[in-house]
């Protein structure tokens, strides 16, 4: 059988059941299930130290899981990881290129390592810096390298052998806008090309963009999962946010915001913050605080930022996971 | 983008193993890179070929004259000695470039290719062998110009060269080891130089076991160094050469049995 009948066979690119992984005293992954579609790009969500970068490892036979299962086109990873080498491309968190060799040498390795001939190993690798605009860079050493050059460069080693599956851990981070932009066209040009991808991500537009599914993980669990306009839905993706004129009516205007967002908003310095899901809430707001009499000095409705969608599905802010960790 | 072909490419056949003939050919590729970085770092080239000329010249010149009465007389008794002392300092590139990709994350990528998984490992060490083949030739080719002879014959050059090399391969799992304790490179570098300088120093590489204060004498006999630079010297210059030559196996035997099962262990719990 060969691996496009495996992957076509199982309904799914990766599936993964009660991953469990802990380094001593911490619980990185707390049994974790997830399951890939093939073609498809399933945005892992998460603050940092939620796991991601574990789930990766694991997905990429890089670490062996303490319990669970994960079988990537139908392949174990733990049992069958020399199959699972030959389908994944990894893109790890931390640009892992050789910094004292030159883009081109870079990937000419990568090819030769897979047993590519050495003349279609170089062109391979032409073929993979023009497309990822490095030809001018080429025959430099990547040590002088840009960020956003050896991110893309770290991208094209993962793609000298033709994966079937693509893993890109954090692949903006660090990146300025110019270079996320630039980035999520790459990603995708390669899904276009039928490529099933595993992206992490801290960012909810990353994941929103990007993703036909997302898995939201946090302390090494699974918290929500669903499209991205379901999961929109389900935790509200904008935030409401207004600042009485007198910080006397804050008690009326968290009553108001409180009753028809149907959450209790959050306080602070005389703003009222809340998620909501529906944006014709705004001016059923600005009907109901006008008809109770408050004069409103501030009012905005604007997109929920990671941290407070975190809050709305775990109760708890982002930073304060990343700082505590989990401990078993 | 659709210019990158990914999944379009014709898929090749998943295979269930490496073959040892497919790991032997990767580790010639991994070798490959390990020497085609030199050239992009010169000054590494500098400190396995400069920095042991410089050794050579310093104490022929300097000491030479006053240890052993003229600077030929001293190379032909020194020379053997630099050489062992060079191939030990040698092998610490091994753990720098081994911890480098550890930390660096090349490793990573390494290791989610279907490759070998000693290939990474055994490409670093044969990269390291040629290094050290360089080295001595380099050493022996300045010797000559400065008044070393050979005073056997050929075959016995080689098997000097063949049991230095030897020895190296063996400490080359000490080198393992250290780089893959170390947080970082330098840390690498750092042990070399502490660790290696006394060893290296409290033997007869330079001087006479017999010009050494009485106490001093059993360590520096003991030394693996001084044992090693014996054999070089009776096979290169002349000399008793089965004891010294039976005992550097031996000590070559008891250093990779001892440190490369604890290189092993440790590269395991690191990755
Ligand atoms: N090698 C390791 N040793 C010890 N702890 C680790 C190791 N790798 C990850 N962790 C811990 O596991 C948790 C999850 O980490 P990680 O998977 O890197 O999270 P993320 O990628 O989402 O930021 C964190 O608390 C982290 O400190
Ligand atoms: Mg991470």
């Amino acid at each position: 059988m060969s691996q496009l009948d495996r992957l076509a066979g199982s309904a799914h690119a990766i599936e993964v059941e009660g991953l469990v992984k802990r380094f001593g005293d911490t619980t990185a992954l707390a049994g974790v299930d997830l399951a890939v579609r093939p073609g498809s790009v399933l945005g892992l969500l998460g603050p940092n130290g939620a796991g991601k970068t574990t789930a990766v490892r694991v997905l990429a036979t890089l670490i062996t899981p303490d319990a669970g299962r994960a079988k990537v086109g139908g392949y174990d990873v733990v049992r069958e990881a020399h199959q699972v080498r030959q389908l994944i491309g990894l893109t790890g968190q931390y640009a892992s290129v050789d910094d004292t060799l030159t883009g081109t040498e870079n990937l000419v390795l990568i090819g030769r390592l897979l047993g590519i001939p050495r003349a279609a190993a170089k062109a391979r690798a032409r073929e993979l810096l023009d497309a990822f605009a490095l030809s001018e860079a080429a025959g430099r050493a990547t040590k002088t390298y840009s960020g956003g050059m050896r991110r893309r460069l770290d991208l094209a080693a993962s793609l000298v052998g033709h994966p079937q599956l693509l893993y890109l851990d954090e692949p903006t981070t660090g990146l300025d806008p110019r270079g996320r932009a630039e980035l999520w066209e790459l990603i995708r040009g390669l899904v276009a090309d039928g490529v099933t991808v595993l992206l992490t991500t801290q960012y909810l537009n990353e994941a929103d963009s990007l993703a036909d599914d997302i898995v939201v993980i946090d302390h090494g669990k699974v918290i929500a999962t669903g499209t991205p306009a379901e999961l929109k839905a389900k935790i509200g993706a904008r935030t409401l946010e207004v600042r009485p004129a007198d910080e006397v009516d804050v008690r009326t205007v968290v009553a108001v915001v409180g009753e028809l967002a149907n959450v209790t908003p959050e306080v602070e310095g005389g703003l009222v913050t809340a998620p909501v899901a529906d944006p014709e809430l705004l001016p059923i707001v600005v009907r109901r605080l006008d008809d109770a009499g408050v004069v409103v000095a501030e009012l905005a409705l604007r997109t929920s930022s990671l941290e407070e969608v975190f809050l709305t599905l775990t109760g708890h802010p982002a930073d304060e996971v990343a700082e505590e960790g989990i401990t078993a | 983008m659709t210019t990158i072909s990914t999944t379009i490419a014709p898929p090749r056949p998943i295979t269930p193993r490496v073959s040892p003939l497919e790991g032997l050919r990767q580790t010639m590729t991994l070798a490959w890179r390990t020497l085609v970085q030199v050239r992009h770092n010169p000054w590494e080239l500098g400190d396995f070929s400069i920095q042991p000329i410089m050794f050579v010249l310093l104490f022929t010149y300097v000491f030479g004259g006053a240890i052993a009465g003229s600077t030929g007389a001293y190379l032909t008794f020194a020379l053997p000695g630099i050489i062992v002392m060079n191939m030990l300092f040698v092998t610490m590139y091994v753990g720098t470039g081994l911890n480098t990709d550890l930390t660096k994350g090349v490793f990573d990528r390494l290791r989610s290719l279907p490759i070998a998984r000693w290939a990474p490992l055994a490409g670093r060490i044969s990269a390291d062998l040629v290094k050290q083949a360089w080295s001595i030739f380099l050493l022996l080719g300045v010797g000559m110009i400065l008044g070393f002879r050979i005073g056997t014959n050929m075959a016995a050059l080689l098997a000097a060269i063949a049991l230095i090399l030897l020895f190296a391969l063996s400490f080359s799992w000490v080198s393992v080891l250290v780089g893959v304790i170390a947080k970082d490179p330098e840390k690498v570098q750092i042990f070399g130089f502490t660790a290696l300088f006394p060893v290296t120093f409290v033997s007869n590489v330079f001087v006479q076991t017999e010009t050494m204060p009485g106490w001093l004498q059993p360590i520096v006999k003991a030394n693996p160094v001084s044992i090693l630079a014996d054999a070089a010297r009776g096979l290169m210059v002349g000399g008793p050469v089965a004891t010294p030559v039976m005992q550097t196996l031996l000590w070559a035997a008891l250093i990779a049995v001892v440190f490369a099962p604890l290189a092993v262990a440790r590269f395991k719990r690191r990755v």
